[in-house]
């Protein structure tokens, strides 16, 4: 089970409070983690990553154990904790303006 | 007794302002989406209580949110949150706008030009204007930034581009305003379905004779004093498009500068500024069942994005343009320096058609007599983006 915090925004698109909980099959990586976000939660699609590039978009960036995977390499396999539940994957809005 | 539903578009959300015939009480709903910019909302023609809405952000991008019992509950058109789709059922693609670039259409385009003159790539920003279909409600089309025209016939679960804009010769030599290259309206004619009139900032009025397969610019007689050849067939920055339903070819824009008409369905244009104090301005409307009665918001200058000397007058003409008329009863008259921005004009039709806007200071002003008298339904919204009317049984 992977427990990922989403920005407030995009709580309130999917309708979720706190956060979410997905399980994913086989490696827990940047990729499969939001592949499996968005299959649960598809209105998620295109607000996290491009449609079809499957770029993070700008404003947005990933965190886990403390350390920024914004620029990491998507099939990168993700710090055992989070993989574990023990800590969360983190989406994070940029400050950027009101 | 006939109702009206005013939809505000706002930088922080969504607001429906309801009232009975007399337009003297109102019910506030909202913020629906709170926090994200509702660029345009707009009701179907065909089944009023759908309602489609464009919301934005600059961090999470574009969501389309529609809703079938006027505004009350909304959703995302192919979209359950948390729950399994319906087998068959387009999922999390309704905010999925992609430039065709199939080979059937040719030539797709890949760059247009930019604020320093070099060609740029088209790149998808957000959903300005929603125009739903005058005979299908699930048929519905948007105009998008970087400015291209999308259609969904399914009630906004996919959404595909009518490439032949683009693909016209002229869009390499677009360019994006100050807010951006947006196609920021759409008209659909009521008695000729293969014809819509579009336009874009900064490129100009375009028309499709067959349904959008082709597209011709239709901006002779605009002059541009701003862009190396004012007279260019495109790179004008128009602002805003009105046209009556009864006279499909007569047409009225709201240019960067002056205030224009056109009587052959764009293909030629004249002026009809006359004795307005400035002609900058963003919106501009056509009477419910007057078609030469116009109504525009001149802004001070395309620096100073307010009223002159801090009055707010809308100014109404009943010739269709050039003798005009200050309206200013119940409108702050010192003091004002708020912008009226391009789709937030709209009017009713009710027997005495009532005339509406929005301000980029929070006010949503209402006159149920034609302009002659105005009050403010709220002050206090956020920004407003966008007001459209839907007239009710």
């Amino acid at each position: 089970m992977i427990r990922v915090e989403l920005p407030q925004h995009l709580r309130t698109l999917a309708r979720v409070s706190g956060e979410v909980k997905i399980e994913v099959q086989g490696q827990v990586t940047l990729r499969t983690v939001l592949d499996a976000l968005e299959n649960s939660y598809p209105v998620l699609r295109g607000t996290i990553r491009d449609h079809d590039t499957q770029v993070r978009r700008p404003f947005l960036r990933f965190f886990a154990c403390q350390e920024d995977w914004s620029h990491e390499a998507p099939d990168k396999p993700l710090p055992q904790e989070v993989c574990s539940g023990k800590e969360p994957f983190l989406i994070i809005g940029a400050i950027a303006g009101g | 007794m006939s109702k009206v539903r005013v939809l505000v578009g706002t930088r922080k959300g969504a607001f429906i302002l309801s009232s009975d015939g007399k337009r003297e009480k109102w019910d506030i709903s909202g913020p629906h989406f709170a926090g994200w910019e509702i660029y345009h909302m707009k009701g179907s023609p065909v089944d009023p209580d759908r309602i489609y809405a464009s919301q934005t952000s600059g961090w999470f991008g574009q969501i389309i949110q529609c809703s079938d019992d006027g505004g009350k509950t909304w959703h995302q058109p192919g979209s359950a949150p948390g729950e399994e789709p319906a087998p068959g059922t387009a999922v999390g693609v309704s905010n999925k706008f992609v430039y065709d670039a199939s080979d059937e259409t040719g030539k797709p385009l890949t760059t247009h030009q930019w604020y320093d003159g070099t060609q740029h790539p088209w790149e998808f920003k957000r959903v300005w204007h929603l125009e739903p279909s005058l005979t299908d409600r699930d048929a519905v089309y948007a105009g998008i930034e970087d400015a291209a025209l999308f259609r969904s016939g399914d009630g906004g679960k996919t959404w595909k581009e009518l490439p032949g804009l683009r693909g016209s010769d002229t869009g390499p030599r677009w360019q994006p305003g100050a807010g951006g290259m947006c196609l920021h309206t759409i008209i659909l004619d009521p008695k000729d379905p293969l014809r819509i009139y579009i336009a874009i900032s900064a490129a100009g009025a375009f028309r499709t004779d067959d349904g959008g397969k082709s597209w011709k610019p239709i901006n002779r007689g605009l002059k541009s004093q701003y862009i190396p050849d004012p007279a260019a067939e495109v790179g004008h920055c128009v602002h805003h498009v009105a046209m009556h339903g009864s006279r499909p070819n007569v047409l009225f824009m709201q240019k960067h500068w002056d205030v224009m008409r056109s009587d052959d369905a764009g293909d030629n244009w004249r002026e009809v500024s006359g004795n307005l104090p400035t002609d900058f301005g963003f919106v501009i409307d056509v009477h419910a069942h007057e078609p030469e009665t116009i109504y525009v918001v001149p802004i001070k200058s395309d620096s100073e994005h307010f009223p002159m000397e801090g009055k707010l007058r809308v100014y109404r003409s009943r010739t269709g343009g050039n003798e005009w008329e200050p309206l200013t009863k119940g409108l702050p008259q010192s003091d004002c320096y708020v912008n009226v921005l391009r789709d937030a004009m709209s009017v009713d039709s009710l027997d005495s058609c009532g005339v509406y806007f929005g301000t980029t200071g929070g006010q949503v002003y209402a006159s149920p007599d034609g302009g002659n008298n105005w009050s403010a339904i709220v002050r206090d919204l956020p920004g407003v983006l966008s007001v459209e009317v839907q007239t009710l049984p």
